[in-house]
């Protein structure tokens, strides 16, 4: 993974002492709470119901076993011994006290780690396939181009203060893991006839209040240009972007206003300005950056080891979980393994600092030294050999980190909601909570089979309820909290926006209302169907009366 | 007297900002005395008058484009750009075009909300005056804010004050 050279590793130095330096101010009076806020965003800092609420970079979500640790400590020593993994491959800290945050700051810079551009109205965290580098079906590695990209977006200065937040996702793989169509640009690496690396790109996506899947502006750019390129967008935007209302100034509402054609043209007009100008990526540099991400030191293995294939048949428990959480690998005889953390006792995404420093322990064991993070909120040890998954299950399942059910229904997607989040109309950690208790049956989850259930606490959509299979947000009626659930949402290659079924309901009534939408399906769908697959082909009308019952759908068509 | 932080350091300075309220039109021209800057739709009701008066300058709004400008740049010494919310970040982009896309050699002024944290941001857009509203800092701070144009010694990405970007500019490690 990418090490700092002396120059990254100033740039966050002198980033610790700014915000020392501002935070000093805003506690002495010199900084009023309006002028701190977005320098404080800026750097991850929210102040949420309990407490400020720090969310640190991971950079196309991976991590080193040393920083791992860290992490680890700061869980311990300023939090409630806890970290949450985000749904942009990020970690937040719930409980920190904000005249110490400088202190955490310091003690992530020594880890080559920062809350740089978490949040506030700039260029976000680069995201990516939690799978880079390893998956079979990737032609093209994104994690060099995501590092170069970060390097270029990291206290941009005519972008630092953007109408919005501004989120790129870089996906090199066949199957798209990153989301690239919900980002407000998306990125997909390709080659050209001559066998040239570029990208398509998508602009325009994203999720929040409107929904909207990103419309493609150019189907290649050489990676010389990518930089100028999104710098012709960005600037676009920064100039013409809606200011006047916080819920139209996403650059997706632009590129609707104008029309993808329009948007374009101002886009191109402005790109022959900077196209071949200073920020034109070089041979050298890219070279530079690549040479971080090489392969690691793997052995010659046979493709299935054979005391592999003997424990699963020996261990219907381990082998449960490999054929849930344990994914195949480009090269023989190594595996991909996902720890899970939706144990049902916990918020989904939440970890602790012991666990932390066992999953550090593992990587350095088993995976290279390192870790990664995923958009769906769990860690991913990248590289194990088949022949240590039976040592790496045992140790995980006694960390409470083995629960074997990724891809699953009780796998969900979910914010932090009302329990932390100041921006929340509804809780969402119980409903997920509630929903793993009601599918605590294995075999009856494996029967489901694969379905994304995503929940949001608020239009936000920090938890991706747009596209669930299952949405489920979080809404606010008369002060009281209520659900309201959508079906036909996908991410990856048929990304789709989930629809609204009716009304909303209480939070009691959602373990009920989940069943009854898996009765409909588990009734209708055909041999080997996927839940998704069954939605598009029967519409929501069977779910509907699944939920509401016959009454309602009749009383609709009436009035339609 | 105003202060005006210019290439770097705290100076007096004069200069005015002609702001029109409801009731004046444009067209009805009534300059104080000294340098001053004026409305772009001053400037353009009455540019044949004002584009031999060094002491004039133009201000623009947040909403304003710097493109209307661009006919008049070789007779103007300087252009202000106003930061009506600091967090309205438009005229980064303004100074950015006046510097690059223009070559605009004369001042190029931040007027308006403008604080100490964004100092390093205007500086590396192309401001070279960064004017923050009087008594928004007494001159101690002003002085004490001059640190903040220094918050980051290498940046990564090519910008006006730095047109190289880091990999061109430095051999890095690999």
């Amino acid at each position: 993974m990418y090490r700092y050279d002396s120059y990254d590793q100033k740039i966050v130095d002198e980033r610790v002492a700014q915000f020392r330096d501002q935070t000093r101010r805003y506690l002495a009076g010199e900084l009023t709470d309006d002028e701190f806020r977005p320098l404080r965003l800026q750097n991850g800092l929210y102040i949420q119901r309990h407490a400020p609420m720090l969310r640190v970079a991971v950079p196309y979500g991976l991590l080193s076993s040393t920083q791992v640790r860290t992490l680890a400590h700061i869980a311990r020593t300023h939090d409630k011994g806890y970290a949450h993994i985000t749904t942009r491959q990020n970690v937040q800290f719930n409980w920190p006290e904000l005249k110490v945050v400088p202190e955490i700051l310091a003690e992530l810079a020594k880890v080559e780690m920062h809350a740089i551009q978490t949040s506030g109205a700039c260029i976000r965290n680069i995201t990516s396939d939690p799978f880079a580098g390893v998956a079979g079906d990737e032609y093209i590695d994104p994690r060099p181009w995501c590092e170069v990209l970060r390097q270029w977006s990291t206290f941009h200065p005519e972008f630092a203060f953007l109408p919005r937040k501004f989120k790129i996702a870089v996906n090199g793989a066949t199957q798209d893991r990153a989301v690239i169509q919900c980002h407000d640009i998306g990125l997909e690496l390709k080659r050209d006839a001559a066998g040239e690396i570029g990208f398509r790109v998508l602009v325009g996506g994203g999720m929040g209040r409107t929904p909207i899947i990103g419309t493609e502006i150019i189907d290649f750019v050489p990676w010389q240009h990518i930089i100028t390129y999104c710098e012709a967008i960005l600037r676009v935007y920064n100039r013409y972007g809606r200011r006047d209302n916080l819920y139209k100034a996403r650059i997706k509402i632009l590129v609707k206003a104008l029309g993808i054609a329009e948007f374009k043209r101002q886009v191109e007009e402005e790109w022959a300005f900077g196209k071949n100008g200073p920020n034109t990526l070089t041979e050298a540099e890219v070279a530079r950056v690549a040479t971080h991400f090489t392969t690691p030191a793997y052995e010659t293995l046979p493709a299935d080891d054979a005391a592999y294939a003997s424990q699963r048949a020996a261990n219907p428990a381990f082998a449960a979980w490999t054929r849930r959480n344990v994914l195949a690998h480009k090269v023989p005889g190594y595996a991909v393994v996902v720890l899970s953390l939706k144990d049902p006792s916990r918020a989904p995404g939440d970890i602790t600092d012991a666990q932390l420093d066992q999953v550090a322990d593992w990587a350095d064991a088993y995976s290279f030294g390192e870790v990664r993070a995923t958009h769906e909120q769990n860690l991913v040890l990248a590289d194990v050999k088949q022949s240590d998954l039976f040592a790496v299950w045992e140790k995980a399942r006694a960390a409470g980190l083995a629960t074997p059910t990724f891809g699953l229904l009780t796998d969900m997607i979910c914010c932090p909601g009302g329990d932390f989040c100041a921006l929340a109309n509804a809780k969402s950690i119980p409903i997920a909570n509630a929903i793993q208790a009601r599918f605590d049956d294995l075999d009856y989850l494996y029967d489901i089979g694969e379905i994304e259930l995503n929940i949001s606490g608020c239009m936000n959509s920090c938890g991706h309820h747009h596209v669930g299979h299952i949405g489920i947000l979080g809404v606010d009626k008369n002060g009281s909290e209520w659900y309201q659930v959508s079906l036909g949402g996908s991410q990856g290659n048929d990304t789709s926006i989930g629809k609204v079924i009716g009304r909303s309901f209480a939070a009691a009534e959602m373990p009920d209302v989940i069943t009854n939408i898996i009765d409909v399906y588990r009734a209708q769908r055909l041999e080997g169907e996927r839940f998704i697959e069954t939605v598009r082909r029967i519409g929501l009308d069977p779910f509907k009366i699944g939920v509401y019952g016959d009454a309602a759908i009749i009383e609709r068509k009436q009035h339609a | 007297m105003p202060k005006l932080i210019k290439n770097g350091s705290v100076i007096d300075d004069a200069a005015q900002i002609l702001v029109l309220d409801e009731t004046q039109a444009p067209e009805a021209l009534s300059l104080p005395e000294g340098p001053v800057f004026v409305p772009l739709a001053v400037w353009q009701a009455h540019k044949g008058v004002l584009s031999d008066n060094k002491a004039v300058g133009v201000w623009l709004d947040s909403h304003e484009s710097v493109d209307d400008l661009a006919e008049d740049l070789d007779s103007l010494s300087a252009v202000a750009l106003n930061f009506p919310k600091f967090t309205d970040g438009r005229a980064y982009s303004g100074a950015a075009l006046l510097r690059t896309r223009y070559g605009f050699k004369g001042e190029i002024r931040a007027i308006g909300d403008v604080l100490r944290d964004q100092f390093f941001f205007m500086q590396r857009c192309g401001f070279d005056a960064i004017q923050p509203k009087t008594g928004k800092y007494s001159d101690a701070q002003l002085e004490e804010a001059l640190a903040s144009l220094q918050d980051f010694s290498a940046p990564y990405q090519a910008a006006v004050d730095q047109p190289e970007p880091l990999f061109r500019r430095a051999r890095r490690a690999a």
